[in-house]
């Protein structure tokens, strides 16, 4: 398969915590504009491999490349300058923060204004601070958040904090989107909703979308691809079909009984 | 439709009057023009502090300020400030005094061109003073700033003694007296208008029988710079990068803000204002002495910025003219007036006692300081009011954020 097939290419990413192997020489690749999904029990490494890609925890050994470039030991801020947007599993916005200086932080790679022409506010860092906020409040209202933007975030009601997140992350205007357990705490109206909406959103933004996921059904309905880890370790991979047929698969999420 | 500045001010400043800030900064400005008028009021006349002391109070006012930067926006508890203010000081002394008398180096400094050592215009070393120290905050922000909270303010502790004391010990650096040791740099220089006396501005503040006049013009001006600066960095880009930090350190990482250069700016910024105050201050008392230098004033520039709200300028300024006033002129008056009335009490004996006491009541009854940052207030009050016996538990959360993903 020609590189540029793959958005990001994981080979042999392995991390140690003392003793505890976290994830232990995972292979991964998310193609292109596709919807990948990470799967496994608590305590799998899921959120460890993600941390890993996102420059939060440097691998033990092991590469990790993004877009053709090798990603490995670079700090969290120049990945998402490259690229990759992401959410957190417990939701982290700056909650003292309005929902559009939120997004506004997101954006902070991709503005240029100094310290010397903010304090003399020259017409370029005013353009870019108008244009900046125009395209903030575009990007709420996009995420359906258009009359919250000048609420407090952590004021919010939870399934708008979580899009608050996402949109947050497509401030940073990412080519790779990582969701860490987007649905957590929702029920299954909302859970419906979210899936649709990361669903337009991959279409609109041409992104390509990693998901950590407990929910199965969140994982089969959004997923073109799935990867099921347990104990730091790869145990399938795979279409949804496939991987609902696995027998590991169901071992390991349902328990021995349910291959029966 | 309201520009985005006007927008971001809203949310971190609360509403203002428009005309308040200008009146606020006229009426500063001529202070020293009615402070008679003032003086020979009944009952408040007293403690009407004079001109000469009001240059000292806004030249640490000046100083919270900049500490504000730091410790207010980006959330870096810093407790060794006065470092800061040790070098801006000492820049002063090596440029505009004679302690390099070796040398004879003048550059339109308002002392006789005959005199040996660095004579540079006050003016010229004031921005000389802020760089150096802006540098010197990258020097000592580099290695410390990766580090969160108390180990942080630790560190920084340590530099607020190391500075200090190389400083003091500075007077054989292999044979070479860079500071003058304990005895300090003394005279540096005035502030002046060399080249204008023609037109009737002092050519030497410290001669000019308006000394003190001239004195708390400019620094009112340099603490009206300081705080323009100050806004206009808040409702920037990088100071939006540093109000994130201080919530989430982590989540701001993942946003793309560069926590390193980020902190080490808001330390740097916070440094220059501090340095340039040092070395304004040093010109006005006409020396750079080490036993200026303890940790006590990093204390009490800190004990400013909470007592008027970290993160709000406005609120910074009054905290921090309320207690240099105690300190200054204020305890001593109402001691006064305490003997006055026949009761031996003096509290300018157990000043630091007061202020600790200040700030415990400030605690209990206005956490957030006088004029709240909008909003650290929210904070503030959520945490009275939802969490009161889990402060513990949430400051450990804080400290170790990282763990909690997984």
């Amino acid at each position: 398969m020609a590189e540029s097939d793959n958005l990001v290419v994981a080979t042999k990413v392995r991390k140690e915590f003392g003793g505890l192997v976290a994830t232990d020489d995972i292979d991964f690749t998310i193609p292109r504009g596709s919807i990948v999904s990470l799967i496994g029990p608590n305590g799998a490494g899921k959120t460890t491999f993600f941390n890993q890609l996102t420059g939060v925890y440097q691998p033990t050994s092991g590469s990790i490349v993004f877009d053709s470039e090798e990603i490995t030991n670079l700090p969290p801020h120049t990945i998402t300058k490259l690229g990759i947007g992401r959410t957190f599993q417990s939701i982290r916005l700056f909650s003292q923060m309005s929902a559009l200086e939120n997004v506004l932080v997101g954006m902070h790679c991709r503005l240029h204004s100094g310290i010397l022409g903010s304090i003399v506010r020259t017409r370029k860092v005013k353009r870019e601070e108008a244009e900046a906020s125009e395209r903030a409040r575009e990007l709420l209202t996009y995420c359906g958040l258009s009359r919250r933007q000048e609420e407090r975030a952590g004021a919010l009601p939870y399934g708008d904090q979580r899009r608050l997140e996402v949109a947050r992350a497509l401030a940073t205007e990412p080519k790779l989107l990582l969701l860490d357990e987007p649905t957590a705490g929702m029920n299954p109206q909302e859970t419906a909703d979210f899936i649709a909406f990361v669903l337009r959103v991959r279409d609109d933004k041409e992104l390509t979308v990693l998901v950590i996921e407990h929910d199965m059904k969140v994982v089969m309905g959004v997923s073109e691809r799935i990867t099921v880890l347990e104990y730091g370790e790869k145990i399938a991979e795979g279409t949804p079909e496939e991987i609902r047929a696995d027998p590991r698969v169901i071992e390991a999420y349902l328990g021995k009984g349910a291959t029966a | 439709m309201t520009s985005l500045s006007d927008r971001a001010r809203g949310i971190a400043g609360g509403r203002r009057e428009s005309w308040l800030v200008p009146a606020l900064i006229v009426l500063g400005l001529l202070y020293p023009w009615y402070e008679d008028t003032l003086q020979i009021l009944p009952l408040i006349g007293d403690f009407v502090p004079a001109t000469e002391s009001m240059v000292v109070m806004l030249a640490l006012t000046m100083m919270a300020v900049g500490l504000n930067i730091v410790v207010g926006y980006a959330g870096l508890l810093d407790l060794g400030y006065v470092a800061f203010y040790a070098v801006g000081a000492y820049t002063a002394g090596w440029f505009a005094s004679q302690q390099f008398e070796q040398v004879t180096f003048h550059f339109f400094s308002s002392v006789p061109n005959d005199q040996p050592g660095i004579h540079i215009s006050m003016w010229v070393v004031l921005v000389l003073a802020g760089l150096l120290t802006l540098f010197a905050g990258v020097l000592i922000g580099l290695p410390t700033l990766r580090l969160r909270g108390d180990y942080l303010a630790i560190v920084t502790l340590g530099f607020g003694e190391i500075v200090p004391q190389v400083v003091r010990n500075g007077d054989n650096f292999g044979g070479f007296d860079l500071t003058h040791g304990a005895f300090g740099i003394a005279p540096i220089d005035a502030v002046g208008f060399p080249a204008l006396g023609a037109l009737g501005f002092p050519e030497n503040f410290q001669t000019s029988p308006n000394r003190a006049l001239w004195y708390y013009v400019i620094a009112f001006g340099l603490l009206l710079i300081t705080v323009f600066c100050s806004v206009r960095l808040r409702d920037s880009r990088l100071g939006r990068a540093w109000i994130a930090i201080r919530e989430d350190e982590t989540a701001a990482a993942a946003m793309g803000v560069p926590l390193m250069r980020t902190k080490t700016w808001s330390y740097a910024i916070g440094a220059f204002f501090g340095g340039v105050a040092g070395a304004y201050y040093a010109s006005f008392r006409a020396g750079a002495f080490p036993a200026d230098f303890y940790f006590n004033i990093s204390v009490f520039l800190l004990c400013m910025v909470i007592l008027g709200g970290m993160g709000s300028v406005w609120g910074v300024i009054l905290g921090g003219m309320i207690l240099s006033y105690l300190d200054r002129e204020g305890l001593a008056t109402i001691g006064s007036k305490i003997q006055d009335a026949g009761v031996d009490f003096e509290p300018t004996q157990y000043q630091f006692g007061i202020y600790g006491v200040i700030i415990v009541t400030m605690m209990l009854f206005r956490p957030a300081g006088l004029i709240p940052e909008r909003r650290h207030k929210i904070e503030m009050e959520e945490a009275v009011h939802d969490t009161p016996f889990y402060d513990v538990q949430t400051d450990g959360a804080l400290t170790d954020r990282d763990q909690n993903d997984e």
